[in-house]
């Protein structure tokens, strides 16, 4: 009889995505159905952003920082603000402070109203697709409101914010705020508990805490794998010492740790929720006074200009913590600047999420640490020295097929 | 688990008592946030290239599982300092404690120990300095390119402020395009 030797093949996917700092392409190493090595490359298309920053004043820089990521337009500047100011010992006027909060839970809840809809996309609901992105155009509606821009806010300003939010404004948020409320049942009603989605997402795409902590994953990716981790409450920076609210783990709600993909939808949910309140909360308590500690900017540089020294800034970004360094030696321009994105963490963690998991699982485990993941637009499977491609549409269409089998 | 948290003043102390000499510079630089002036805390040590990895050991007698966020590093024309970010003390609120961690090494000689054995997490950031400022990671366990493209041309460190900086390819950029 003729004995057949089991063999693997290869099928790397990406690249890629080119709003992400870090765009990605795997390559999978697939036994049948199941993966059993995964290979993650990087950098498809570095823009040098950190080696243009050295070319700017610091002021220009945010501009530049804020077009790192359009989802996280306002966490990139804002760290980069952060950065600056502990480096110049710069400030920031308490009204501003709060101001800062507002906006980034507002744009916090927009990420992850986003996420939620791309992730159902990913299983094939794309009727929930429809209604996040619809409650999530509110949001974007509010941003353009506050800020008067929908993704690049140019909010930032080092000292504080650019614009404030006049008593007249107060409705408006408030009249948003509380349709997020009432949409927010609804979400969770239909994304937790319907029973494909927890046939898909329970157990799929598990990290343990272990692998969470020694790989040093970030944001909700680690708290969903039980891990207290959040900048806003571990080392407080604008308004957030001030507030009440608390780690969100999965736990909160399901009353226990898993670590998949389930974890990382019930931790985003909960946190839009959190996100509301904490926008409530600072409406109630922001104090009156100035928004910006220096409203020239001449003369914020001109300051900016003498100082020598070394600083990080630290923010809670939708997809965990981002983190800026700069170093500044007394010239116009930073001598140096460091931009951590947070998916620069998550990386690592993926691996360990994708192992033994199936082909049609890729696009729900990848997309559940919150990349951009249009990122699977095409595919080349390798088999036995035969390439043959299988485009994004295909890989979304076995993913469907997957839920379909699963519905029957 | 359970982490308690330990004031810098106590960790440089310990530091300085287990390795005499080898922390050459240590700054606490205290902030504070919000209207109620919430406290937080950013430590900066310089530390020897010699028992940098003893160091980075040392910090998991105050925290069971320290927190690297990423390196950063810049080139000095005479040297190449590495920053190592940690946290510390994280899931207790307001109890975190930022660590940096500069690394000075000679130009001439920019070796430094791999921490992936001890934090496996670095690895991206260790890959990164690698490319970028042209250091030498000791016991890298994945010794590819990971941000710049595979034909870039080699001994080009886009970080560098010297001959093997980026500026050559940047004048000739426009030049290109013509």
């Amino acid at each position: 009889m003729k004995t057949t030797s089991k063999t693997t093949y290869q099928i790397p996917i990406g690249p890629i995505h080119p709003a992400l700092k870090e765009p990605v392409s795997f390559t999978f190493e697939i036994d049948g159905e199941r993966i059993v090595n995964v290979d993650v490359h990087l950098g498809f298309v570095h823009r040098s952003i950190e080696w243009a920053g050295t070319k700017r004043n610091l002021v220009q820089l945010l501009y530049l920082a804020e077009r790192i990521c359009g989802i996280c337009s306002y966490c990139h500047p804002m760290a980069l603000a952060l950065a600056v100011e502990r480096a110049s010992s710069i400030q920031v006027p308490d009204r501003a402070e709060y101001l800062r909060v507002i906006h980034a839970e507002l744009e916090r809840i927009g990420s992850h109203i986003l996420w939620a809809g791309v992730a159902a996309h990913e299983i094939g609901f794309d009727s929930v697709l429809f209604l996040t992105w619809q409650i999530r155009e509110t949001v974007l509606d509010l941003t353009e409101y506050l800020t008067g821009n929908r993704i690049t806010k140019g909010i930032t300003m080092i000292g504080g914010v650019r614009r404030d939010i006049t008593p007249e404004m107060v409705p408006r948020i408030h009249e948003t705020l509380q349709f997020l409320k009432s949409q927010m049942e609804k979400l969770h009603h239909v994304m937790l508990d319907d029973t494909t989605i927890q046939l898909r997402c329970r157990d799929c795409g598990v990290l343990t805490k272990e692998d969470a902590l020694s790989l040093c994953a970030v944001g909700p990716t680690t708290r969903a794998s039980g891990v207290r981790k959040d900048v806003r409450l571990d080392q407080p920076y604008f308004a957030f010492g001030d507030l009440d609210f608390d780690y969100i783990t999965p736990d909160l709600l399901t009353s226990e740790v898993r670590g998949d993909v389930y974890d990382r939808i019930v931790v985003r949910l909960l946190e839009i929720k959190q996100s509301v309140d904490l926008i409530e909360q600072c409406l109630d308590r922001m104090p009156a006074g100035d928004i910006v500690a220096e409203p020239k900017i001449t003369a914020l540089l001109a300051a900016l200009k003498k100082v020598t020294g070394e600083g990080i800034g630290r923010m809670e970004a939708p997809r965990g913590e981002v983190f800026h360094y700069v170093k500044l030696t007394g010239s116009d321009f930073p001598y140096y600047w460091k931009v951590r994105a947070p998916t620069y963490n998550n990386i690592l963690p993926w691996v360990p999420m994708l192992l033994g998991q199936q082909i049609a699982d890729i696009p729900i485990i990848a997309a559940s640490i919150d990349p951009c993941m249009s990122c699977t637009n095409r595919v080349t499977i390798v088999h036995k020295s035969q390439p043959s491609m299988v485009d994004g549409e295909q890989l979304h269409r076995l993913s469907i097929e997957k839920t379909r089998r699963l519905l029957r | 688990m359970t982490k308690t948290k330990v004031k810098p003043e106590e960790i440089i102390l310990s530091f300085q008592t287990k390795f005499p000499g080898g922390i050459t510079q240590s700054r606490i630089e205290r902030r504070t946030s919000g209207t109620m002036k919430t406290e937080f805390i950013h430590l900066w040590l310089h530390v020897d290239k010699k028992i940098f990895k003893e160091v980075v050991k040392h910090l998991f007698t105050f925290d069971p599982s320290p927190h690297f966020a990423v390196s950063s590093g810049y080139d000095l024309r005479d040297t190449i300092e590495l920053v190592y970010h940690f946290s510390l003390f994280y899931g207790t609120r307001g109890d975190e404690l930022s660590l940096n961690m500069t690394v000075a090494l000679p130009k001439s000689d920019p070796v430094i120990e791999t921490i992936t054995d001890i934090i496996p997490g670095a690895l991206i950031a260790e890959q990164e300095k690698q490319e970028m400022l042209g250091v030498k990671i000791l016991g890298i366990p994945k010794d590819t390119r990971v941000f710049i493209a595979d034909d870039f041309p080699k001994g080009i460190y886009p970080w560098r402020r010297d001959e093997t900086g980026p500026e050559k390819l940047v004048r000739n950029l426009h030049e290109a395009e013509k």
